[in-house]
């Protein structure tokens, strides 16, 4: 149960991060507190958008699909339900995938860092691992 | 149980709260610095680079402007007086103007826009990327990002995207332009635009008309010497 707790208080915390790089995206707000990263760079590239779609977005979507599934979890009739503990890990594994793939982005073609991608990043790694742990605990 | 879901609603409530003040905030005056502000601060260029001029090179004055592109005083200046300026002159071979970058850590796209600038200036039109720029400066207002509009401002003005999209991603004068702006900190800008008329502080109010008059006087001092 702590582990989803935490799963689902760490999508939250990406839910909210991904939702501010959503309203910069929209034009909502003004310029990103960045300090010494280079956010203005990263989300201006062609790479912040994917198929037509701002990257952030996708963020937005994938936690809080990973906050419903983890809400979900702790409900008493879900506790011992090893289809959501799956569903988080395949949720997770599929968010950290696309994760490395920005970041790839970010080192080795952009040559810039936004703290916000690293902040998600971490989350996302995060959760992931909180999850796969799940699955080999009820093995 | 209880607990972590106040724990829960708490974090929602000041995240949600943080995201409303940070939509609510206005952003700080135009046309002022503030130093501590997060622009990303890349390693200044060594490779001497003055700015992209226009004029003849044997004019006997020489202006050089410290501009930013999201800046709505500069855009003023670009869209009003500097086509009088162009005219009566740089085409007349009075004045040479040299443009340099600095971008003010308060606009959002100052950066981009210097960059899309100096992309446009490896491929021999940065003053047509100038104009496009200052000229069709709704973008500056909207506060969306402009990277789709600045491509299509490269495209109109002829360039070959392929080079301009390697340049942007790659930021490949992001090191010019920190340059530009530490050069600018040094000379004590503070603001934009700032001008500097043969190497001196331009104190007026910019206006066409006080650039011709100083650039006579300058010139008529000049031949009274010679």
């Amino acid at each position: 149960m702590r582990r989803r707790q935490a799963v689902v208080l760490l999508a939250l915390g990406g839910l909210l991060l991904a939702l501010y790089l959503s309203l910069y995206k929209l034009g909502l707000i003004g310029t990103l507190q960045c300090g010494t990263g280079s956010c203005e760079y990263v989300q201006t590239s062609r790479y912040a958008e994917l198929l037509g779609m701002p990257v952030a977005f996708y963020g937005v979507v994938g936690y809080a699909a990973l906050f419903v599934v983890g809400l979900a979890g702790m409900q008493p009739r879900f506790a011992n339900d090893r289809r959501l503990t799956v569903l988080l890990a395949a949720l997770s594994s599929l968010g950290l995938a696309f994760t490395l793939y920005l970041t790839y982005i970010e080192l080795f073609v952009l040559r810039a860092v936004c703290r916000w991608c690293v902040g998600s990043a971490v989350i996302i790694a995060a959760i992931w691992a909180l999850s796969m742990w799940g699955v080999r605990r009820t093995d | 149980m209880k607990g972590f879901h106040t724990l829960l609603v708490a974090v929602a409530v000041v995240g949600g709260g943080a995201l409303w003040y940070a939509a609510q905030r206005k952003p700080a005056p135009a046309s002022t610095r503030t130093p501590d502000r997060g622009a990303p601060p890349p390693v200044a260029a060594t490779d001497g680079f003055r700015g992209f001029t226009v004029g003849s090179d044997s004019a006997a004055v020489e202006v050089v402007e410290y501009s930013d592109f999201e800046c709505p005083f500069c855009a003023s200046f670009a869209t009003v007086q500097m086509p009088v300026i162009r005219e009566q002159l740089v085409a007349k071979g009075k004045v040479r103007w040299r443009y340099r970058d600095f971008p003010l850590p308060t606009h959002a796209y100052s950066r981009y826009a210097a960059l899309a600038a100096q992309c446009a200036g490896e491929q021999g039109k940065f003053w047509e990327m100038h104009d496009q720029l200052f000229f069709r400066h709704d973008w500056a207002q909207t506060g969306k990002n402009p990277r789709s509009l600045f491509r299509d401002f490269a495209k109109g003005i002829g360039l070959d995207l392929d080079r301009y999209d390697a340049c942007m991603d790659g930021q490949r004068y992001a090191g010019r332009i920190q340059a530009s702006v530490e050069e600018g900190d040094r000379l004590g800008v503070n603001g934009t635009p700032t001008f500097f008329v043969n190497g001196r502080r331009f104190e007026g109010r910019p206006t066409s008309d006080a650039f011709t008059a100083l650039v006579d006087s300058l010139t008529r001092q000049r031949k009274s010497k010679t």
